[in-house]
């Protein structure tokens, strides 16, 4: 059976579900809640669907004020909530548990504002991420953090996550390009923090509520950071016979002093299934394959791709191929955006998402293989090379339980050795539910309990997106 | 054991400033916290009894060039930082301010630039200082060592502690050690010049260049009387000296309605932007305040107009989002320069001004009672008994 343990449902708030529904009924509109089985069924899981539980009620509000009036209902009630952008969170940060509601964001997906003069948009939190860039990108104007679920993941979530994505290594993670958001507490207050104008002295609200999965409040509208694109961008593949030149070439590039917008990393397996999927010309014969993109004019990329090219060349690449259109660009960042989905395909997954020094990058790809390899199964790398950002994705079959036990066991040891590394457990993905008990692998005793009073300053009963990030009580490992 | 006529605690390792820290609490003290001494300054008046000095956590604990990470203990003077970046063409991303120009003494330390989220021109494309710290060690107001963050680019894992900590004045807890991401240091770098623009127009340049895509990462102006009789609008480029050529070879044409003059290189392009940096122009007479005010750069010549005279002398950063700028340091320029600023939602600190106006107006800008209150709760999640520099962001926390 399933390793990650949820914690039993409050009998106390199950036995009240009627007055609950009908507390949330004379708040919300009537398409606004959904309390029948099936229509809870779609929120039982998110993209981590190894693991599910069907919430208490699906709390959809249209407005800041609406949240605001769920969540002091909430608070009065004592009932948990969780909330949910798409549910594209790997970690499930978006799993909900029986005494719990979800609160989902869907139809807060307004655009507010654009201000190209200023540089910023302002959005609902329901808004997808893609659609950020969407709405600016005929004025050559885009939203830096890509996630690869960036078509259907909502700027809310990445938020609560403080995703990141393939761009990140020259333009920064959501936080770096997060100004402002407006956040709903527990007791009903709608908090603007941050905003278009920069750094506002006092503490900075906006770098604790990013990433903080859900837990001190509900995100319902944000200001982001508009950049003007480059004058242009080429990916370019190279393809090595061993992985561990793959991996010694990143560590050369960032050693030089060269930092491209984007350096990615696949191993065979990956490649192989990318290709199959997306075709998009990745070589089928190299062990282990980058895909650096520069940016700039004609004359810059071609001036930093040979720097490049010939770091790649010190560490034996067979295979170089520069994107000769925009149709081809498209093409290789479809194979590599889509590679989760692609994944999907053929096997069943999980994927990890562990950080390691750049340089310490040979090591821990030579240690997941073997760490996979004694579990007997098999592994597919596919990840942000340049900031030593791993994705690991463990195959197994999700309709054989031991073989699922045997996945999470290799994926938790995957994290650990990135932590013993000089690493962390996420990079990107957030603890979640997943990666809650490896939380002292990282933390000492005291760094987790200053976390937890933090939180506790916003959220003293521990309501909002219960048992995750910290260890439940008693596990640990 | 501490004696009681020491005034200024100056533990040598973080144990014992965890010891020291414990031994004020239980006694009810309070301790303001110093480093170099470079932004005292900076916030309310010291109110502590005694102080506790990162003076002798000092050293650089690692620096991974080939990672573009450093992790300095918090009393490291940012100088000797700097050397040990040089030696390998890389640099703190923010381009930290050198707070000595204003306040006039002291050293600026790798604690004190945290605990300012000092950052500099660079900020428009690389952010502050808060997203360059990738981890934290510090002293909680219980006497606890306190990790936070770590020496990843990438690290997600729990609530993100380093970031609350840039800025905060060392009101939540004592800094020990910081870990900082790193750039390669630009190979080169070039300053477009353009003179006697008004604002108005000053902000359109710089607007039309931060919207281009050349990669602008400085855009400031400074006024008529600071260094020359003109008004002077600089726009850089960073980066290989090829790149930068080209780059700044286009903006100029981009540029061209504005009347670009001439291009700054090297030292006459750096030495223009520590000026800016460290609004060196605004340091004298050294009994006005002096204020930064962030607005949105489509608003700063509006709220300029509604400030009106009051403004003895301004200058702007950040594509005009950064507006310097002096006053007399009364309570009544102060409210002027608040109600001035109210219909633009940005936010003014007063960085500079005699200690009796620090303590009688709001130095930071004022907060809604639900985030003053949630400051109150977070404060004493680090600092239960209120150790650590009572008062200086805002009276009674």
């Amino acid at each position: 059976m399933a390793q990650i343990a949820f914690p039993p449902p409050d009998p106390t708030i199950l036995a009240r579900r009627d007055e609950i529904l009908a507390g949330l009924a004379a708040i919300l509109p009537a398409d606004g809640l959904i309390a029948d089985l099936a229509g809870r069924r779609a929120f039982e899981t998110d993209a981590l669907t190894a693991y599910r539980r069907l919430p208490l009620a699906v709390a959809l509000p249209r407005s800041a004020d609406e949240v605001a009036r769920v969540m002091r209902f909430c608070r009065d009630a004592a009932v948990n909530v969780v909330a949910r952008g798409a549910g594209t969170s790997l970690s499930g940060g978006a799993i909900p548990q029986e005494d719990a509601i979800v609160l989902g964001l869907s139809k807060m997906n307004r655009i507010l504002e654009v201000n190209l003069a200023d540089r910023y948009a302002r959005v609902e939190a329901g808004v997808t991420n893609l659609a950020i860039s969407e709405a600016v990108s005929a004025d050559g104007f885009f939203y830096a953090p890509d996630p690869s679920s960036q078509l259907a993941c909502t700027i809310g979530g990445n938020v609560g996550m403080n995703s990141g994505g393939a761009h990140c290594l020259k333009y920064g993670v959501t936080v770096n390009n997060l100004l402002g958001v407006r956040l709903v507490t527990l007791d009903g207050d709608i908090l603007d923090l941050g905003g278009a104008e920069l750094d506002a002295a006092g503490l900075d609200w906006l770098g604790l509520v990013c990433g903080s999965e859900g837990q001190l409040g509900i995100v319902v509208e944000a200001t982001v950071k508009l950049i003007r694109a480059a004058e242009g961008a080429r990916p370019v593949l190279f393809g090595f016979d061993s992985c561990a030149d793959a991996s010694r070439c990143v560590a050369a590039i960032i050693g030089a002093g060269i930092v491209p917008v984007a350096m990615e990393y696949m191993d065979r397996p990956a490649i192989a299934i990318c290709e199959d999927f997306a075709h998009a010309g990745y070589p089928l014969d190299v062990e282990a394959m980058l895909i650096v993109e520069v940016e700039g004019s004609e004359a810059e990329m071609t001036a930093e791709l040979a720097c490049i090219a010939a770091i790649a060349k010190a560490h034996g690449v067979r295979v170089t191929r520069e994107s000769m259109s925009a149709m081809e660009s498209a093409q290789i960042w479809k194979g590599r955006k889509s590679a989760f989905g692609a994944t999907g395909r053929v096997a069943d997954y999980i994927c990890m998402d562990g950080t390691v020094p750049t340089s310490r990058l040979p090591e821990a790809l030579e240690r997941v293989g073997e760490i996979c390899a004694g579990y007997g199964l098999r592994v597919a790398n596919v990840f942000h090379a340049g900031d030593g950002n791993m994705h690991p994705l463990i195959l197994y079959d999700v309709n054989d339980p031991a073989q699922q036990q045997k996945a999470e066991a290799a994926g938790m040891e995957v994290l650990k050795m990135s932590v013993a590394l000089g690493g962390s457990l996420t990079g990107e993905h957030g603890v979640g539910i997943e990666k809650r008990d490896l939380m002292s692998c990282q933390y000492a005793p005291a760094d987790l309990a200053q976390q937890k009073r933090v939180r506790a300053a916003f959220d003293p009963r521990a309501q909002l997106n219960p048992a995750k990030v910290f260890p439940l009580e008693g596990r640990g490992a | 054991m501490i004696a009681d006529e020491v005034a200024t605690l100056t533990p040598s390792d973080e144990a014992e400033a965890c010891a020291m820290v414990a031994e004020a609490r239980g006694r009810g003290e309070t301790l303001d916290i110093v480093g170099g001494g470079s932004c005292v300054g900076l916030g309310r008046p010291p109110e502590g009894k005694r102080r506790l000095s990162s003076a002798r956590l000092d050293g650089i604990v690692f620096h991974e060039p080939a990672e573009m990470v450093l992790r300095a203990k918090a009393g490291t003077p940012l100088a000797a930082v700097e050397a040990a970046l040089e030696a390998h063409n890389q640099i703190l991303p923010f381009e930290p301010i050198d707070h000595r120009a204003l306040y006039g003494g002291g050293e600026p330390t790798i604690g004190g630039l945290v605990a300012a989220n000092a950052s500099g021109p660079r900020r428009v494309s690389a952010g502050a200082a808060r997203d360059s710290v990738i981890g934290l060690r510090l002293v909680n107001g219980c006497g606890e060592a306190i990790m936070t963050g770590g020496r990843v680019m990438k690290n997600v894992a729990g609530l993100d502690l380093v970031k609350l900590n840039c800025g905060a004045l060392g009101t939540l807890g004592f800094l020990t050690e910081a870990t900082f991401k790193l750039l390669p240091k630009p190979e080169s770098e070039a300053t477009i010049v353009i003179r006697r623009l008004d604002d108005a127009r000053a902000v359109a340049a710089m607007t039309a260049a931060l919207g281009s895509p050349f990669g602008v990462s400085g855009a400031a102006m400074l006024s008529p009387g600071m260094g020359r009789e003109f008004s002077r609008t600089f726009l850089r480029v960073e980066g290989v000296a090829a790149s930068v050529d080209h780059r700044a070879d286009k903006l100029l044409a981009r540029l061209a309605e504005f009347g670009p003059e001439r291009v700054l290189k090297g030292d006459d392009s750096r030495r223009l932007w520590w000026a800016v940096r460290d609004a060196e122009f605004l340091a004298e007479p050294r009994d006005r305040a002096v204020w930064r005010v962030g607005v949105k750069p489509s608003r700063a010549v509006e709220f300029l107009a509604r400030l009106g005279p009051r403004a003895l002398a301004h200058l702007f950063d950040g594509g005009g989002g950064l507006v310097w700028l002096s006053t007399e340091p009364t309570p009544a320029d102060a409210a002027a320069l608040r109600a001035a600023l109210a219909p633009f939602g940005g936010h003014a600190t007063l960085v500079r001004a005699p200690d009796a106006l620090r303590a009688a107006v709001d130095v930071f800008q004022l907060q809604p009672p639900t985030l003053a209150a949630l400051t109150r709760r977070v404060k004493a999640a680090f600092d239960p008994d209120g150790v650590f520099n009572p008062g200086r962001m805002y009276a009674g926390i």
